[in-house]
C-alpha cells in the first residue's frame, strides 16, 4: 500500500486562514489501512480543527466525507453536487489522491492532510516499512526478492558496502541491511553463487528520472 | 460506604476504556467538556488483556493533540483501579475536579456541538466515559 | 606482469616490491596550502597518495583539484571516487578532467551515506555502484568508450582500485564481494584499517585459496591510533570496524600522554606483522590528520627506502 503519515495540525491551520467552510476529505483505501486518512483521522481533523476555529471565534463550516477512492474519477464525481459549499479541502489521500481531487475540481484550493511517504507493508500494528519504489524495471528476480533499490540506503546493485554490521545499516541500528537479507534469502534458496555475479548499471529512464511515466494498456482502454 | 464525588462528574459507562476511542474524547471537549478522566482497570486486570493500555496510549495521543490547540493537555487524564476500590476513585475524582477547576473553563465554549456529519461520513454519536461538567 | 598504465604504483607493485601509499583529506575550505604542506612532508616515504572524497559526507574542496594539486607538485595522486554524489554522467566527465592531468590512479568507492556529514538533508545519486563503476573506469580505458557507448579521444590511464573491508558483515561474503570487484576490474585493493589481524589472516586465507591475490594487488590498510579514546571510538562507533577489546586495553594501559606513541607501536608492530602474510603486496597508511608521524612509521616498520622505477 501507499504509506502516508498525518500532518501536524499546525502545518494545515496557516492554510485555511479565511475560509469559511472546509471538507475534510478521506480516502477508504491504503491511507484508511495505515490509519492516516481514512474516515477515523477525517473524524479527529475534523474535531481538532472546530475546536480551533470556536477558540479563534470564527464560525467555520468543517465537513467530513471520506470517498471509496480519490485516485479514481467515478468516485471523485460523488462530489459534484457538494464541493462547492466549501472554499477549500483538506485531503488526506495519498499525493495523488490530492492532486486528483484538485484537477477534478479546478477551482477549489486543496490542501495535504498526510505527508505521503513510501509504498510499504505493515510490519505489526502501527509500523510501516518501505518495500518499493516504483522504480520501474523489476530486479527482484535476481535479489532473492529483496529490493535494493528501495531497501539499501545506497541502493547499490551489487552490495553491501563496507558499513553492515551484524545485519544492520551502517545509517542506523533500526535499519536492516537490505544486502544482509539479500545473501540470507539467496543461501536460504541454495542461490547464494548467483551473489558473485555482477548486475550490470541500471536502465534508471524508467525511474522518476526519466519524467513523469505513464501506464498504458490499449487491451483494455475504453 | 456513602462516599461523594464532585455533583459535576457525569459517569459514562462503557464495556472497557479499550472501547474509548480518541475521537469519543476529541467530541467530549467539542461539546464543551472540562475534563474527562478515563478511569481503567488495573494495569494487568484488563479481562480483554490489553483494553487499558491501549486507551492509555490514546489518552497520551489526544492530550498532545489537545495541548498543541490551546485546548490544554491536562483536561484528559487516565487512572486505573479496580471496580471495587470506591475510596480510591472518590480520591482520583475529586483530584482531577481540583486539575480541572484550576485549568478554567474548556476554552472552546460550552455550547458547542459537532457539525451534523454528512449522511455516508462521520461516527456514531460516542460514548465518552466520563465527562466533568462543573 | 606489464603495466597497462603509466600509473608509477602500478609499475612499483608489478616489479614485485611492496608498496606504501597514504592519504590526505582536503580542506574545509579553498585553502590548499595545508594539503600541500602534509603531501609533502611524506613525499619521499610513500609511492602514492590517496585524495579522499568528501569523506564521511562532509563537505570539503573536491578531491579532483586537490589531485591536481599534488600531480603539479611532482607527487602521485590517487584520486577516490565515491557514487554518492555524481550520477554516470558526472563521473565520466571528472575521471576524463583527472586524465586530463596524467592523474594515474583512481579508487573507486561507494562513499559513506550522507546522514553522517554536515549536509545529512541532501540528496544522493548512487546512479552506480562502486562495483559498477569499476566497470565504468575500465570500459573507458580499455575500450576507449563511455558507458553511452561513444567512443573518447585520448582514454584515460588510469590504474584502478577499490576498497574492501575484510571486517563487515556478512563475512561469509567478504571472499566473493573481494571476487566481485576484481571481476569488476579491480586491479588493485585497499583495505579497511586493520587492527585484528587474525581475522585478517582468515580473510586472506580465503583470497589465496580462490587466487585473488594472483589477480589484485592488496595493499593492507593501517591507522595508527592516536588515544585509547580513539581507540573506543573505532571500536564502538564505526560501522565495519573490528578493533580488538585487546588493543583498546592495551591503549588504555598507558598514561594519556604516552598513548600516541604507544598508537604509532601498536601501527608498526602490525605492518610487521602484515607484511609475513602471503598475498599482501604492500599498505595503505591512514593517518588521519597524522600524516606527519607517516615517514617515522614507513622507516620503522623497514618500508624505507622507497623504490626508484622508470
Amino acid at each position: 500500500m501507499i504509506v502516508a503519515e498525518r500532518k501536524p495540525i499546525e502545518e494545515i491551520l496557516p492554510w485555511l486562514e479565511g475560509v469559511r467552510s472546509v471538507l475534510v476529505l478521506g480516502c477508504n483505501e491504503c491511507v484508511t489501512v495505515c490509519e492516516a486518512g481514512g474516515k477515523k483521522e477525517v473524524g479527529l481533523l475534523a474535531s481538532a480543527l472546530r475546536m480551533v476555529f470556536a477558540q479563534q471565534g470564527r464560525e467555520v463550516n468543517v465537513g467530513e466525507r471520506t470517498l471509496e477512492r480519490q485516485c479514481d474519477p467515478e468516485y471523485l464525481d460523488e462530489l459534484r453536487d457538494s464541493i462547492d459549499a466549501y472554499d477549500a479541502v483538506v485531503s488526506l489521500a495519498c499525493g495523488v489522491g490530492i492532486q486528483f481531487t484538485a484537477e477534478r475540481y479546478p477551482s477549489k484550493a486543496v490542501y495535504p492532510g498526510v505527508n505521503t511517504c513510501f509504498m510499504g507493508a505493515a510490519l505489526e500494528r502501527g509500523v510501516w516499512a518501505e518495500r518499493c519504489q516504483g522504480c520501474g524495471q523489476c530486479l527482484l528476480a535476481l535479489t532473492g526478492a529483496v529490493c535494493p533499490v528501495a531497501r539499501c540506503a545506497k541502493r547499490l546493485f551489487n552490495g553491501p558496502c563496507g558499513g553492515s554490521t551484524a545485519g544492520k545499516c551502517e545509517i542506523g541500528p533500526d535499519v536492516e541491511c537490505a544486502w544482509q537479507r539479500i545473501i540470507d534469502r539467496l543461501k536460504a534458496l541454495g542461490r547464494l553463487a548467483d551473489y558473485e555475479t555482477l548486475i550490470p548499471v541500471k536502465d534508471w529512464s524508467k525511474d522518476r528520472a526519466g519524467g513523469p511515466r505513464k501506464v498504458v494498456r490499449e487491451d483494455v482502454r475504453s | 460506604m456513602r462516599l461523594g464525588y464532585p455533583e459535576s462528574v457525569k459517569i459514562i459507562r462503557v464495556p472497557c476504556t479499550g472501547k474509548v476511542d480518541a475521537l469519543h474524547l476529541l467530541r467530549c471537549f467539542e461539546r464543551g467538556a472540562d475534563g474527562v478522566l478515563v478511569v481503567g482497570c488495573r494495569e494487568g486486570d484488563c479481562h480483554y488483556q490489553s483494553g487499558n493500555f491501549r486507551a492509555r496510549k490514546r489518552v497520551g495521543e489526544v492530550g498532545a493533540l489537545l495541548e498543541r490547540i490551546g485546548v490544554g493537555g491536562g483536561r484528559v487524564r487516565m487512572v486505573n483501579l479496580s471496580s471495587s476500590d470506591a475510596p480510591l476513585f472518590v480520591r482520583a475524582a475529586r483530584e482531577f475536579h481540583e486539575a480541572v477547576l484550576a485549568a478554567g473553563p474548556n476554552p472552546v465554549g460550552r455550547r458547542r456541538r459537532p457539525e451534523p456529519a454528512p449522511a455516508r461520513a462521520g461516527a456514531p454519536n460516542p460514548p465518552p466515559q466520563e465527562a466533568i461538567r462543573p | 606482469m606489464n603495466a597497462k598504465t603509466p600509473s608509477r604504483l602500478e609499475k612499483i607493485l608489478r616489479a614485485g616490491h611492496l608498496a606504501v601509499t597514504s592519504e590526505c583529506g582536503p580542506p574545509r575550505g579553498s585553502d590548499i596550502g595545508h594539503l600541500a604542506a602534509k603531501a609533502e612532508a611524506i613525499r619521499r616515504h610513500v609511492d602514492a597518495i590517496n585524495v579522499t572524497d568528501n569523506q564521511t559526507s562532509v563537505c570539503r574542496l573536491c578531491s579532483l583539484a586537490a589531485c591536481i594539486r599534488l600531480k603539479l607538485m611532482g607527487l602521485e595522486p590517487v584520486l577516490q571516487m565515491v557514487v554518492r554524489d555524481r550520477n554516470r554522467i558526472a563521473l565520466q566527465s571528472d575521471i576524463l578532467g583527472a586524465a586530463s592531468f596524467d592523474i594515474h590512479n583512481i579508487l573507486c568507492l561507494s562513499g559513506d551515506h550522507q546522514r553522517f556529514g554536515d549536509h545529512a538533508q541532501g540528496q544522493n545519486v548512487f546512479d552506480l555502484d562502486s562495483m559498477q563503476l569499476l566497470q565504468t573506469v575500465r570500459r573507458m580505458r580499455d575500450e576507449g568508450r563511455f558507458l553511452g557507448g561513444d567512443p573518447i579521444e585520448r582514454p584515460p590511464a588510469m590504474f584502478v582500485g577499490a576498497a574492501a573491508n575484510p571486517f563487515a558483515d556478512p563475512f561469509e561474503i567478504r571472499v566473493p564481494r573481494l571476487a566481485k570487484k576484481i571481476a569488476a576490474g579491480a586491479e588493485f585493493i585497499q583495505t579497511q584499517c586493520i587492527y585484528n589481524v587474525e581475522r585478517f589472516e582468515r580473510w586472506m586465507q580465503g583470497v589465496r585459496d580462490r587466487g585473488l591475490h594472483e589477480k589484485a594487488f592488496i595493499l593492507a590498510g593501517v591507522t595508527p591510533l592516536k588515544s585509547a579514546g580513539m581507540a573506543r571510538y573505532m571500536k564502538n562507533k564505526v560501522p565495519g570496524m573490528d578493533v580488538p577489546e585487546e588493543v583498546v586495553k592495551r591503549m588504555a594501559g598507558v598514561p594519556k600522554d604516552r598513548q600516541a606513541e604507544e598508537g604509532i607501536a601498536i601501527c608498526i608492530e602490525t605492518l610487521q606483522r602484515l607484511k609475513e602474510v602471503p598475498g599482501v603486496a604492500g599498505f595503505h597508511i591512514m593517518a588521519i590528520e597524522w600524516e606527519e608521524r607517516v615517514p617515522e612509521i614507513v622507516e620503522r616498520a623497514g618500508l624505507a627506502p622507497r623504490p626508484a622505477v622508470a
